[in-house]
């Protein structure tokens, strides 16, 4: 049924690279112009497609990191071993194409229809993405639900939309924990996100807050248990793993 | 095979979200999929995902028991959901 538009399904468009920008040594931000882009809610992804000369094509899915309403952008890491995260951050190039689709998922998402509900944001990492668009979105709204986000990274040049997420907006409190290097002057959380730094940042399950956690596997694990631990019920801790680097 | 828990290269059903609406022709992550060894249900978000096997695999959380598989072969879908009891979008 190739080429037969079914109404709800997901077809590959072409999309075109308007600006390729450095986040960090190795992430960049790439923003996409799509002809018939649908709209997308923060937190949702969109899923890459690199088809080499031979045919042999590959799939990735990637976290939007753009508001709703905002050019179409994705956040990407460079994995060493990885088959399109390498394309994507060292050879792409303004006015280039790439297959997509989406915008995809609907579970870790944040619609801002809830206007009260204190938000735990827990990022491992590139998995700070989706909240970038969470935060955006947030102060597009002029929302005023107030967000804790919990950011664990390798080392400072670590750390992702540094600049931007230092001008969150009021009622957004940003704690980092550096797990590899700090500065010697670093007054900030050193090592992973454990038990004590969750209890200390994390809202008190009493005021019935809603988790976002995202990284890699092994960073949301503990992560979602410790949460529970502290009286989350689970269904209040909405989780997204991603492979690759275990770097967070 | 069981897994005791997932590995490091386990992702979960938000990875294959593009997938699931390609089989089901609709949103999944937010589905209830109940286990048929265990029983137990959640959203298909939080299933266990290998994407590295020959095709994708879904395990529950609870059991690790399968309770999907995916392969792409001649650019159809072949979808094996015998290890779901309920699947509820």
């Amino acid at each position: 049924m190739a080429g037969t538009a079914v109404l709800g399904r997901l077809t590959w468009q072409v999309a075109t690279v308007g600006a390729v920008s450095g986040e960090t040594a190795s992430v960049r931000t790439i923003t996409l112009s799509v002809p018939d882009w649908a709209g997308h809610a923060a937190g949702q992804h969109l899923d890459v497609r690199l088809t080499a000369e031979d045919g042999y094509s590959a799939e990735r899915s990637y976290s939007i990191a753009s508001a709703p309403g905002e050019p179409l952008a994705i956040t990407v890491e460079r994995l060493d071993d990885g088959e399109v995260s390498p394309y994507l951050t060292e050879e792409l190039r303004a006015g280039d194409e790439i297959e997509i689709r989406g915008p995809i998922g609907g579970y870790f998402v944040w619609t801002g229809d809830d206007a009260v509900t204190p938000l735990l944001l827990v990022a491992g990492g590139s998995g700070v993405v989706p909240f970038r668009s969470i935060l955006r979105h947030r102060h597009n709204l002029g929302s005023e639900v107030p967000v804790r986000l919990l950011y664990s990274a390798r080392s400072l040049p670590d750390v992702i939309y540094r600049q931007e997420l230092e001008h969150a907006g009021e009622g957004v409190a940003v704690t980092y924990t550096l797990t590899r290097q700090h500065p010697p002057d670093w007054t900030g959380h050193t090592g992973r996100v454990g038990p004590a730094l969750l209890s200390a940042t994390a809202w008190p399950a009493s005021d019935g807050p809603l988790a976002y956690v995202c990284g890699p596997t092994p960073f949301v694990e503990p992560v979602a248990g410790g949460l529970v631990s502290l009286g989350y019920p689970a269904h209040r801790v909405r989780t997204e793993r991603y492979g690759g680097t275990e770097g967070s | 095979m069981r897994h005791a828990a997932p590995d490091g290269s386990a992702l979960d059903g938000n990875a294959i979200a593009g997938l699931l609406r390609e089989v089901f022709g609709t949103e999944m992550t937010q589905a209830v999929a109940r286990c048929a060894t265990c029983g137990a249900a959640g959203p298909m978000a939080e299933t266990v995902v290998y994407g590295r096997a020959p095709g994708t695999v879904v395990r529950c959380r609870s059991c690790s028991a399968v309770l999907m598989v995916v392969v792409r072969h001649r650019q159809q879908n072949c979808v094996d959901l015998l290890g779901l009891a309920a699947l509820e979008p």
